[in-house]
């Protein structure tokens, strides 16, 4: 219960960073919520998000999860309040204003320079991800297998993961 | 660049829905929760842009369009600042809330269980070798994800710069991902500022 107000301060701040994704914000969120509140291990959460990917919906649902192993259910409703709070209300209005956000010149450098930063925040957030993720060459020819098969076929993930979790369980 | 022009917003107002008939809150609430409970695999444009295009006719390709790149331009997932942005569009605060909620309950319900049963049993054998094996996929799937977005938005040479750039920071340099956010941010912006060549830019630079 005490950790409460801890849970709405780190998904908030994480939900900010968020640009481009979910990913952008997870190099924060393995110092936040294993080093600083020891919510839970390293292989814990690379484990979550893993299994998060395979979820419906929106692909950062396991905040839920953190949440709830932080402050139980409350922290469950908490997380996805403060995640999702602050970051939709200013969709909401920006949603609002973008007719006159259009005619404004820096939209578009805003929009430019912000596609390279989400790229890179992506490809960052994977990097801390796989180094709990690739851990010997098995995991490691199940990434890069995983990427060339999606680049080349036309495949839902989901299908992928499952496959991977299967070899994973087969080569035990 | 296309200027977007909207007749029937011009305020700070959501937009009336001019396609189709109205939708209701309730409609918008079952339409976010089918999506939110199908969308296997990522990928959940594609299932936003069949559920509101196609079946349900509530937007055209160009406003879908004009959304989805509000919501890539600001933090916050695609999926629901797209649920925030069409639920409004069509039914305002009450269409966004319902958008959003329905998004959001299918998976978050599935990982509150899932949270639970792998706090219980995360530590089985066979579940750490199935999650080992899922989890070196998500690499994957996240590296065929930025090569995707990679092909799509970055035009200029400059740009392999600041991705490389917003990496180092972040991995090699340790600074947060706010600073790094912030500072390439800001200076990409500056990089891509409004150049005056564009006659119709000078225009919109008079209030």
């Amino acid at each position: 219960m005490k950790e409460l107000p801890a849970v709405f301060r780190v998904f908030a701040y994480l939900s900010l960073l968020t640009v481009g994704g979910g990913m952008a914000a997870f190099p924060e969120m393995k110092i936040l919520t294993v080093e600083v509140h020891h919510w839970l291990t390293f292989p814990q959460l690379v484990h979550l998000y893993s299994v998060g990917q395979m979820a419906p919906g929106p692909n950062m649902m396991m905040i839920v999860s953190i949440g709830e192993w932080a402050a139980g259910i409350l922290g469950a409703i908490v997380a996805v309040i403060a995640f999702f709070g602050p970051t939709s209300l200013l969709t909401l209005l920006v949603g609002r204003l973008w007719n006159r956000l259009a005619k404004w010149p820096w939209r578009k450098s805003i929009q430019d320079g912000l596609a390279p930063v989400s790229i890179g925040l992506l490809l960052a957030g994977c990097f801390t991800f796989a180094r709990g993720a690739v851990i010997n060459v098995d995991t490691a020819a199940i990434a890069v297998a995983t990427l060339l098969i999606l680049l080349k076929y036309k495949i839902n993930p989901a299908l992928l993961v499952l496959a991977a979790a299967i070899i994973g369980v087969l080569s035990f | 660049m296309s200027e977007i022009t909207n007749t029937s917003t011009t305020q700070m107002m959501p937009a009336s829905n001019s396609l189709a008939s109205p939708a209701t809150v309730l409609q918008i609430f079952l339409e976010f929760l089918l999506i939110g409970a199908t969308s296997f695999g990522g990928g959940v444009v594609a299932y936003l842009r069949n559920g509101l295009i196609t079946k349900r006719g509530w937007l055209d390709d160009k406003s879908f369009v004009e959304l989805l790149s509000i919501s890539q331009s600001l933090p916050g997932l695609n999926s629901t600042n797209m649920a925030i942005l069409v639920g409004d569009r069509l039914r305002g605060l009450s269409g966004a809330i319902a958008g959003i909620v329905g998004m959001c309950l299918p998976g978050g319900l599935l990982m509150f269980a899932v949270g639970m049963v792998y706090r219980e049993h995360g530590d089985h054998p066979l579940a750490t070798a199935a999650l080992k094996g899922v989890a070196a996929a998500a690499v994957g799937l996240i590296l065929a994800t930025a090569a995707q977005l990679g092909k799509k938005s970055l035009e200029h040479r400059a740009d392999l710069v600041f991705v490389i750039v917003t990496i180092l920071g972040v991995n090699r340099l340790h600074f947060s991902v706010l600073t790094v956010l912030l500072a390439v941010g800001i200076v990409a912006t500056i990089w891509y500022r409004p150049r005056p060549a564009g006659i119709e830019q000078k225009q919109s630079v008079t209030p």
